[in-house]
């Protein structure tokens, strides 16, 4: 398929976002119990909630350069009971909506006792608005996923590991920005949100090897004798019927050489697993540079990932366009 | 339950681009709007077909053949196109099994073209929104023509009648009785998407003489004579044999 940035910046900048409101709350809970020290709720919960909401905007911003009518796109969410692109375009603002709120809550200070749990922890707005949060991020987690791994025709894409990958990357990716966020607004919760981003990161590389791994192995179900109906074990295209280009040869080849698909894969290896793992490791003790290195190189390399994700995918309508004459 | 359809004879296509040109013809001067070309006449042209003729050559030479394969929407049966859609753009008619674009609901996400197999599915760079033939649904229902005229455009062009054009749910058709009777399929069976359209096979075309189709064998009245014998010295047919 044909990597489209407008895809690569939605999917990679919201999986950020929402990695980054399950550290807040993660932290919060931990908190609540008494596990973490009480931080700064107006700069680390409001500020953090603000920092997400502006990449969930960005991500969003990003999707409507993939539309050939961004002005139709409220049409979108008419079709949820079928489409999953529909059910991301419902969860998306919902999941920005709650995430808002939750901010607010933290920044406006406000905490009145809603109720209290038979341990006699009080319950305020933030924590059912982190509740609710939390399930949103997750739904929309598997919401864009599923976009993908509903695709029966796309064998790379049509596996349980991508709605793993997604949740894992965009988690790793979510909680080196909040362990580089802490070291300036929490510096008391660096450690636990680093140790979390770099065990993230540990079970993201393990779900990406096996889909790398699955994805190497895989036997195309359609063939060229399919495609046409003909049973010859020998059949080759003499033309495809045009000479100048389609959107059939545009959208579905990546263009790009072996040579270059392979280094990307390997950059993206290298800069979203072991390279983070190193910089988290360093920054453990509150060094924010490390943190904030950690963080760019790691979404840098989600880019390359999740270009990789599109230029695996081989489409079974690139049988029909294999010579131009 | 109506299934309109296009049944596509292999042995008989030759190739000649008529139904493509033809069909651009048709749908870029309808109502819907121009299927538009971006640099017609430069270098790198490109534009949107609802349908194209590919070739593709069989076996190993010295014992090859040439397969001309007219390729367009297949109106699948099961669409999986249309669930994908998040507008609702993207529709299979109940009353005739037509798979559609609202053009003016589309949004131009591409999701659908991904969700096709066949690649059938193309966005016009013009419009921006996803176009893929119609079976000419504003000309076989236009009681203006005449009725010999409501078909597609591409089957009106078709100089060998490769192309047929009917209901495929109707076992009396004259597509149904061409599935039927000369082995008809479909494309990309394995997906389960059931396509509407069906393409014949190629056939080999020999000619078997009986020595009856000659000379009547049962010939009570002998009103068919056999030849007569040339005599010993008179020229025989081919002046290697006798009778």
């Amino acid at each position: 398929m044909h990597p489209a940035f407008s895809v690569i910046f939605l999917t990679t900048l919201i999986g950020a976002a929402q990695g980054l409101f399950l550290a807040l709350f993660t932290a919060q809970s931990y908190a609540a119990f008494k596990l973490l020290p009480q931080p700064d709720a107006h700069a680390f919960y409001g500020q953090g909630s603000l920092l997400a909401l502006v990449l969930l905007v960005a991500g969003l911003g990003a999707s409507f350069f993939h539309l050939g009518h961004p002005e139709r796109a409220w049409r979108a969410a008419t079709k949820w009971r079928t489409s999953w692109l529909s059910r991301e375009v419902i969860v998306l603002p919902a999941f920005m909506g709650v995430v808002c709120l939750y901010g607010l809550a933290h920044w406006l200070g406000w905490h009145p006792v809603l109720m209290t749990l038979p341990g006699g922890l009080p319950v305020d707005p933030s924590a059912i608005l982190g509740v609710a949060g939390t399930l949103l991020a997750f739904a929309l987690f598997v919401c864009t996923a599923m976009i993908y791994a509903s695709l029966k025709f796309l064998a790379e894409w049509h596996s349980p590991l991508t709605v793993v990958n997604y949740i894992l990357l965009g988690g790793a990716s979510g909680f080196s920005l909040a362990a580089a966020f802490a070291a300036f607004t929490a510096p008391e919760l660096v450690g636990f949100l680093a140790g979390w981003a770099a065990i993230i990161t540990l079970l993201g590389f393990l779900g990406r090897a096996a889909s790398l791994y699955r994805n190497s192995r895989l036997k195309p179900k359609s063939t060229l004798q399919t495609a046409i109906g003909i049973k010859h074990p020998t059949i080759t295209q003499k033309t495809q019927g045009f000479m100048g280009g389609s959107f059939n040869t545009r959208e579905f080849f990546h263009g790009s050489s072996v040579g270059a698909l392979r280094a990307i894969k390997w950059f993206f290896l290298i800069a979203v697993f072991p390279l983070p793992l190193v910089l988290l490791a360093s920054g453990m003790q509150g060094a924010a540079a490390s943190l904030v290195a950690a963080f760019l190189v790691q979404y840098a390399g989600m880019l390359a990932e999740r270009w990789f994700f599109f230029a695996q995918a081989n489409h079974p309508q690139n049988l029909y366009y294999r010579a131009i004459a | 339950m109506t299934q309109l359809a296009l049944v596509i004879d292999l042995n008989v296509c030759v190739g000649c681009q008529a139904c493509v040109t033809s069909c651009k013809e048709w749908n870029t001067s309808g109502s819907a709007g121009p299927m538009g070309d971006q640099n017609p006449y430069g270098a790198d042209p490109t534009g949107t077909f609802f349908n194209r003729v590919q070739t593709f050559e069989v076996g190993e030479f010295p014992n090859t053949e040439t397969v001309h394969f007219p390729k367009s929407c297949l109106h699948c049966e099961d669409p999986p196109c249309v669930p994908v859609c998040p507008t609702g753009a993207s529709y299979k008619r109940k009353e005739d099994g037509i798979v559609l674009v609202d053009y003016d609901k589309c949004i131009g996400c591409k999701y659908c073209s991904w969700a096709c197999p066949y690649g059938a599915r193309e966005l016009d760079e013009q419009q921006q929104v996803m176009k893929k033939c119609t079976l000419c649904v504003d000309r076989i229902y236009d009681m203006t023509m005449a009725p010999e005229d409501r078909k597609p455009s591409c089957v009106k062009a078709c100089p060998t009648s490769a192309r047929l054009f009917g209901d495929v749910h109707d076992p009396e058709s004259a597509v149904s009785v061409a599935i039927r009777e000369a082995g008809g399929y479909a494309l990309m069976p394995e997906w389960g998407t059931h396509p509407a359209n069906h393409y014949l096979p190629r056939r080999k075309t020999r000619i078997k003489i009986h020595e009856d189709e000659l000379e009547r064998a049962d010939n009570p009245l002998k009103v068919d004579r056999q030849l007569p014998r040339p005599a010993m010295d008179e020229p025989t047919l081919d002046d290697v044999t006798t009778w």
